[in-house]
């Protein structure tokens, strides 16, 4: 089974990382750009074909260390 | 005092950390690995040093706080143990839990090396005995990540409960935004634990302890920690 795991930021934090990327697409003349948050994709491979206990698994894993709750949210999604 | 210094991969600071213990508090500091699962018997003083620990991969101090060897860190700070955690040692006691909040980006996104002036805002712990409350100190800083931040609630407590310890300041000791040079809340340059004996902070004092270095600032909390187990005994 296939899933993948996004990391972002808490609405509220502020994200130098994406203000600095806003700022360069600015530069670079890309129009109808309103503003970038920056976050983190983890694709995972799980073992097994039962999805309760896969998401239930990946729910531990980014509570526990892909995402420090502190400053960010997570959403976990299945894909195959 | 016996300390013991925590050595993680990516670990840059542990021999000046070491150098620092044993020319101001006369302590011969043990290396502890991070695979191991036992602190040294007799430990009093536990340092997390600065570097990069595991390269910084996923957030700074992000997988060191979950190594081995800090559940019995854990287990050592919750007996009353000391600990103290600089630079990235800071942002491992964040991640490991044994203190609130996060270390963010630098403000200014970039990676600060230069010396900083922190106020000491309280000299009854055993890491500022050593200092006067409200002195100022010149110490280095070297670090991208230390914006510190927490939520609204933490940072009222650790404000109220007087556990924000240092607090970036220009050199007379005023608070000023151009000081807080990485952005930090409430220009947080170190906090304590509820319990008082954990502290955590980016400034590096190991790194001001000898003439040759240019001050000696950072002797004060070596001296003042060993000060307070020759007290003790």
């Amino acid at each position: 089974m296939k899933a993948r795991v996004t990391v972002t930021l808490k609405s509220g934090v502020l994200d130098p990382q994406g203000k600095a990327i806003e700022g360069a697409l600015k530069s670079l003349g890309v129009d109808g750009i309103a503003s970038v948050r920056q976050g983190k994709v983890f694709d995972v491979e799980l073992p097994g074909a039962d999805r309760g206990r896969a998401e239930a698994a990946l729910k531990e894993a980014a509570e526990r260390l892909l995402a420090n709750t502190v400053i960010e949210d997570f959403r976990v999604e299945i894909v195959s | 005092m016996k300390s013991a210094v925590l050595v993680f991969p990516g670990i840059n600071r542990e021999r000046d950390m070491a150098r620092a213990l044993r020319l101001c508090a006369g302590s011969d500091a043990e290396m502890v690995w991070h695979s191991d699962t036992a602190l040294p018997a007799g430990t009093d003083l536990v340092v997390l040093p600065g570097g990069f620990s595991y390269g910084d991969y996923l957030r700074c101090g992000a997988i060191a706080g979950r190594a081995p060897v800090m559940d019995a860190v854990r287990a050592f700070a919750a007996k009353g143990g000391l600990v103290l955690g600089v630079c990235n040692g800071f942002q491992i006691l964040c991640e490991a839990g044994l203190l609130p909040g996060v270390l963010m980006r630098n403000a200014g996104l970039k990676f600060i090396c230069k010396d900083a002036y922190i106020r000491v805002e309280r000299a009854d712990t055993p890491f500022t005995r050593g200092y006067t409350a409200g002195q100022v100190i010149r110490v280095p800083v070297a670090h991208g990540e230390g914006n510190y931040m927490a939520d609204s609630e933490t940072i009222a407590r650790l404000e109220g409960e007087g556990r924000i310890v240092f607090r970036y300041t220009a050199p007379d000791g005023a608070l000023s935004p151009e000081w807080n040079m990485n952005g930090s809340i409430y220009a947080i340059a170190g906090i304590l634990n509820e319990r008082g004996n954990v502290l955590g902070m980016m400034p590096h004092p190991e790194n001001h302890v000898e003439e040759l270095m240019g001050c000696t600032d950072g002797r004060g909390l070596f001296a003042g920690l060993g000060q307070h187990f020759a007290a003790a005994l």
